[in-house]
């Protein structure tokens, strides 16, 4: 097991990048603590299986270097790395019974037999196929399959690293919480490194103590599922992340004031003065529904999802989303948001502006 | 709830059924007349029973060119289909030279077979021959009409040159729909390239392996026009197959009773080898998925 280091590393498949944009995964440096659980968190198309074959050794980075510890594997072969990746669609060895494809990567490794059997016994039992290891694996449901799959990823018990590349795409909802389930288990009890990519938030959230967010091959934040939450470092963390979104508004930002469309909404720190695209970013968890602070709105709907309500409002044609408690009183003749200062950041360019120092809490 | 009973619908069938008629139902009904009577011309017909079939089991001659042909067929199987599996998997998978690769292969198949005959009956000819004079030349003693063997690796070669494309291509194309996440997750399992081809690739490759062999073995079983183009049969009798006598025995000496309980055993043996192999074939695959 190792810290894995991503140093000054990007990638491009073409074979004369021009331009930043011919490149998949823009330059980067990144450190995979050893033992951490990951979540690498992005919209389709965003370059994270392209990091996750990086790190596996299937693609060679344009450049930068990988470090596995102190050792440069840049161009080590994926076999020489120890790590084990499953992937988005099950990979079954389908001539093999179900026990020939746990035991294949172990036994290519050329370890002992009963080590061999004892370890996809115990593997089997992790994912509930103990009854037909001696199936032959065709004819099995994708469900099975991608269990076998992630079996197979987890039989070595010495691998640097397991990567996950969307593994309960093709599983059912109920197998997925019990996998996921599962996979925090193991990872508590073996303490290897996992990197599990997907477009899930919930899945992330769950699964990760630390989420790297991507967005246009580019790590745009890293941090717990809070620091996601609370303190969103690019807008595109804002909206990805939360049901609905961060609510963004374009606005002129002065010291500790921002002017929404001439309404002046007051902010929980000095900002100075952002240039560029400067925007106010608020989670709609605090927004509130008024009768006489905040922006004058107008509520096109609300919806009870559950737990809670969600009110819709418009806002000079653009949405703004309030999310009220269950029991919340909503009062008739509310038209108006109110923002919590403490809440309410600042974008410029879509990246966030860190308030002058010490002020922070103050002006509210 | 009441059928709807509309046996004007048959008639939808019949331009089917007036095509099969006249391109095969009635020639083989033909065939089958001739089989079972002697006939002198005139149209004329004595009834005959079964005694042609009875002659024809008998022959030497017709056991001969059997065996032959069994030969024939075995050898060029053995060596097309694993230099075919061989060829598909040393093709570039994508690019300017999988296209070039591509035409190239298909070019042999493009060609018809008197032509294909014709190219190697002058290729292997030693006077003019590109082939035959420079193995003179090298001081081999090479010389298909007089040789017997010279005569068997010139068809031979000539096949193989002909169809392993084919065979080729279909593992080709079986190999091109194998996801590439097979190979990486092979890769990460440290298989050998052996393992590899053993427990992905022969896999995906056996549905169309299946059809290439199965191609194979009708095409070779009935091969006439490339070995009469270049060898006539010959020398002697030591390359007529199955076709190439029946033609000798029908055309050449007019015996169209014999020929013709011939042409209906012949035709009985593929259909029989065929379904055999389809049938061995086919129940590994429904071993395996029972188990």
């Amino acid at each position: 097991m190792a810290r894995i280091t991503l140093s000054h590393l990007a990638h491009s498949y073409m074979a004369n990048p021009r331009g930043e944009q011919d490149f998949a995964l823009k330059e980067m440096d990144h450190v995979w603590d050893d033992g951490g659980a990951y979540a690498l968190l992005g919209a389709s198309g965003c370059g994270k299986t392209t990091l996750l074959n990086i790190i596996s050794g299937l693609l060679r980075p344009s450049q930068g270097r990988v470090l596995f510890g102190e050792r440069d594997v840049t161009d080590a072969a994926t076999a020489e790395r120890n790590i084990a990746q499953v992937f988005q669609f099950p990979v079954v060895y389908d001539t093999m019974t179900v026990r020939d494809n746990l035991a294949f990567p172990l036994r290519n490794r050329g370890l002992g037999a009963a080590y061999v059997a004892q370890r996809v016994q115990t593997i089997a039992r992790m994912i509930g196929m103990e009854a037909e290891l001696g199936r032959k694996a065709r004819g099995l449901t994708a469900d099975a399959k991608q269990k076998i799959s992630l079996g197979r990823g987890m039989v070595r018990e010495d691998v640097n690293a397991i990567l996950f590349d969307e593994p309960l795409t093709v599983i059912d909802p109920h197998m997925k919480w019990e996998l996921r389930t599962q996979l925090k288990a193991l990872h508590r009890q073996f303490g290897h490194t996992m990197i599990y990519v997907t477009h899930d938030q919930t899945e992330a959230l769950t699964f990760a103590d630390k989420v790297v967010v991507m967005h246009e091959g580019r790590v745009v934040q890293t941090g717990t599922p809070e620091e996601l939450f609370e303190r969103p470092s690019h807008t595109f963390v804002g909206y990805f992340i939360g049901s609905p979104g961060m609510n963004l508004l374009d606005a002129k930002v002065e010291g500790s004031q921002a002017v929404v469309e001439g309404v002046p909404v007051q902010l929980g720190a000095q900002y100075g003065r952002p240039e560029g695209r400067v925007q106010i970013g608020v989670r709609p968890e605090f927004v509130r529904l008024t009768r006489d602070e905040g922006l004058p709105v107008r509520i096109t709907r609300i919806e009870d999802v559950g737990r809670h309500r969600i009110a819709r409002a418009e806002f000079f044609g653009r949405e703004i989303n309030a999310i009220l408690a269950e029991d919340a009183h909503v009062p008739a003749d509310a038209s108006r948001l109110a923002f919590d200062p403490n809440h309410t950041l600042v974008y410029a360019n879509d990246w966030r502006v860190q308030p002058h120092p010490g002020t922070e809490g103050r002006a509210a | 709830m009441e059928k709807t009973v509309n046996h004007k619908a048959w008639f939808l069938v019949l331009p089917v059924l007036v095509l099969v008629a006249f391109s095969a139902v009635i020639p083989l009904m033909t065939v089958v007349n001739y089989s079972v009577n002697d006939t002198f011309g005139n149209n004329e017909f004595f009834w005959n029973g079964l005694d042609w079939f009875d002659e024809m089991i008998h022959s030497d001659r017709l056991w001969a060119a059997f065996w032959r042909q069994v030969m024939f067929s075995a050898i060029i199987l053995v060596i097309e289909v694993p230099l075919g599996i061989f060829i598909a998997l040393n093709m570039p998978k994508k690019g300017i030279w999988a296209s070039v690769c591509l035409v190239l292969m298909a070019l042999p198949l493009l060609i018809p077979f008197n032509v294909v005959g014709t190219i190697w009956q002058i290729f292997g000819r030693v006077d003019i021959g590109l082939l035959g004079h420079t193995l003179q030349a090298l001081g081999i003693d090479y010389n298909y009409v007089n040789d017997p063997i010279d005569a068997w690796a010139t068809i031979i070669i000539m096949d193989v040159w002909h169809w392993t494309s084919l065979v080729a291509l279909l593992c080709y194309a079986g190999l091109q729909s194998i996801p590439q996440a097979y190979y990486q997750a092979a890769k990460i399992d440290q298989a050998s390239r052996w393992k590899v081809f053993r427990y992905i690739e022969l896999p995906k490759m056996k549905g169309v392996l299946l059809i290439a062999v199965l191609l194979r073995f009708m095409d070779s079983f009935m091969i006439y026009t490339e070995p009469f183009v270049v060898t006539g049969g010959g020398p002697g009798n030591s390359t007529t197959f199955l076709s190439i006598d029946l033609v000798k025995m029908a055309v050449g000496q007019f015996d169209l009773g014999p020929a013709a309980a011939f042409s209906i055993m012949y035709f009985l043996v593929i259909m029989l080898i065929s379904w055999v192999f389809y049938t061995v074939m086919t129940s590994f695959d429904r071993e395996d998925a029972q188990k």
